[in-house]
């Protein structure tokens, strides 16, 4: 199965962190997706832009509408993603926890449905 | 063949299906893949059992005639479906031609089958209340009209509860498995508070008008001798020496109308030997692994109160020292004022009145009414009739269950009027 990780963070608290800190957190981060995509469970990762450059689309009664910032205010942000490939929810599970930023923050490990098999009928 | 079966199959065939359906549908889960196409083949199984044994006889192995049956009953079922879906004809050929036959896998992997169970029902991904509803019905076997009871809701509230977690279990792909080693104790932790909140659900209903609701205690005790049989993990068996132990008092706990009595005003005749005994064996299994952990520590305080012939002859001292390394193993507030209410039997209750202001200064268990009741307790033994009062009506203010309610009015009745 696909399981999509997001990583949440508090932006806050992560603009504060000195730089040789960043660092360290983006050289693990690599190093970590290095190892994943070594395993064969990476099928794609990215950090994210700063919360203010969301920007949140809805279509209601056919009008397409854009907001600034993100759908939902909550103290953590959105700050990337993980695709992974895992056997079970169990393996997913392992896999958000080795993530440095689940230490930083929370992973959320949702997962992918396929759309095709969704479909009713051919 | 039996002949036993001719002779009365119908009442056979239901021990058996109170001794084997939770085996036969822990099986039948991994075989098919699907809680709710397990639940259906299960009675698919029986009612074909009943249609057949009195007629044929029993097989040799019931169970696994059980298992190959459902099986088969749930493929048929499938393909009828696959008129409507597709995917359903698939999953059927592929069920057909894929799994070996089970009724020839060995013991080990049946007996697994009820591990896998257990850990799936108690899987982290599911919310408490899903774990506890999950494993009450699908490892016990209780109805939801059960379940329900035993924890004061409404059956559609508990129905709507499985349903979607059987949803998540099959959306999120939480798998029909036992943890590896690596996992294991902190998955068995949470097996184990869920035994737990099942026991202290039956043993302490939060409110409501029973002292005890026996038939959940007894489910907890059931599913503790289970998970202590499948996986005898020194917590596993502390967890079910405590629940022997804490059990052993039922009798006892009660007047006959139903009000409470404390454990030094108990009649120790009425205790259940047989169950401290047991518990206490138990214990000695936990302890002499070497790693206690909080379950063994709180069986290993029940057990010092089980073995004082009388309520004076309590070691205190012992208690006392087991709670330091209960609140050193599982800090938490409660723990400290039990630690306290001990200090207080051990050292007078000025000392224990001492240590539950300070913890009620720290502000963790204003909320709690056995923190007021304890205090309003050391406070009479003090001779402070005034203040004594003021902390029985703090408890009773915040206490819903009706025993436990009438319990603190009779105390402050006893108090009199300032």
């Amino acid at each position: 199965m696909r399981y999509l990780c997001l990583v949440y963070a508090d932006e806050a608290t992560l603009n504060a962190l000195p730089q040789p800190e960043v660092d360290a957190l983006i050289d693990e981060t690599l190093a970590t997706n290095q190892a994943l995509a070594e395993s064969g469970q990476l099928v794609l990762a990215e950090a994210l832009e700063q919360v203010e450059a969301a920007t949140t689309v809805r279509v209601r009664n056919r009008r397409l509408s854009a907001t600034d910032g993100p759908f939902a205010e909550t103290r953590e942000q959105l700050g990337g993603f993980v695709l992974i490939e895992a056997r079970d929810l169990n393996e997913a599970i392992q896999i958000a926890g080795r993530l440095p930023s689940a230490r930083l923050g929370s992973v959320e490990v949702r997962p992918v449905i396929d759309l095709q098999r969704e479909r009713s009928g051919p | 063949m039996s002949q036993g079966a001719a002779a009365e199959p119908r009442a056979r065939i239901e021990r058996l299906y109170r001794s084997e359906s939770r085996r036969v549908l822990a099986t039948l889960i991994r075989v098919l893949g699907d809680f709710d196409l397990a639940e259906e083949a299960l009675q698919d199984a029986f009612t074909a059992a009943l249609a057949q044994w009195p007629r044929d006889g029993l097989p040799a192995n019931p169970r696994a005639w059980l298992v190959s049956t459902g099986r088969f009953k749930a493929i048929d079922r499938l393909r009828r479906r696959a008129r409507f879906d597709a995917a359903l004809g698939e999953l059927a050929a592929r069920l057909d031609d894929q799994a070996p036959d089970p009724a020839g896998q060995d013991d080990q992997l049946l007996e697994d089958d009820r591990l896998r169970l257990i850990f799936t029902c108690c899987h982290p991904a599911l919310s408490p209340d899903a774990q506890v509803a999950m494993t009450l019905r699908e490892v016990c076997g209780l109805t939801t009209e059960e379940v329900a009871h035993g924890f004061l809701t409404g059956p559609p509230t508990v129905a709507q509860r499985i349903v979607r977690a059987k949803a998540k279990i099959r959306a999120a792909g939480i798998p029909y498995a036992v943890p590896p080693p690596a996992e294991l104790a902190d998955r068995l932790e949470i097996v184990l508070q869920v035994v737990y909140l099942v026991f202290t659900q039956g043993y302490g209903p939060a409110s409501g008008d029973a002292v005890v609701r026996p038939d959940l205690a007894d489910e907890a005790i059931r599913l503790g001798r289970l998970v202590a049989e499948l996986l005898p993990e020194p917590e596993a068996l502390g967890l079910l020496a405590l629940l022997l132990l804490q059990d052993s008092r039922r009798a006892a706990r009660a007047t006959a109308e139903g009000e409470l009595i404390l454990l030094a005003d108990q009649d120790r005749s009425r205790w259940d030997r047989a169950r401290i005994a047991e518990g206490a064996a138990l214990l000695r299994r936990a302890i002499s692994s070497g790693e206690v952990g909080p379950y063994t520590l709180q069986a290993a305080i029940a057990a010092a109160h089980a073995e004082a012939p009388t309520a004076q002859a309590t070691d205190w001292d012992r208690i006392v020292g087991l709670y330091d390394l209960l609140v050193r193993a599982d800090p938490s507030p409660v723990v400290e004022l039990n630690r306290a209410v001990a200090v207080a039997m051990r050292d007078g209750p000025a000392a224990g009145l001492a240590l539950i202001d300070a913890l009620l200064a720290a502000g963790q268990l204003g909320g709690y009414h056995l923190a007021h009741a304890a205090r309003a307790d050391l406070l009479r033994r003090l001779g402070r009739p005034d203040d004594a009062r003021a902390a029985y009506t703090r408890a009773l203010g915040l206490t819903r269950q009706g025993p436990e309610r009438r319990f603190l009015e009779r105390r402050l009745r006893e108090l009199g009027r300032g």
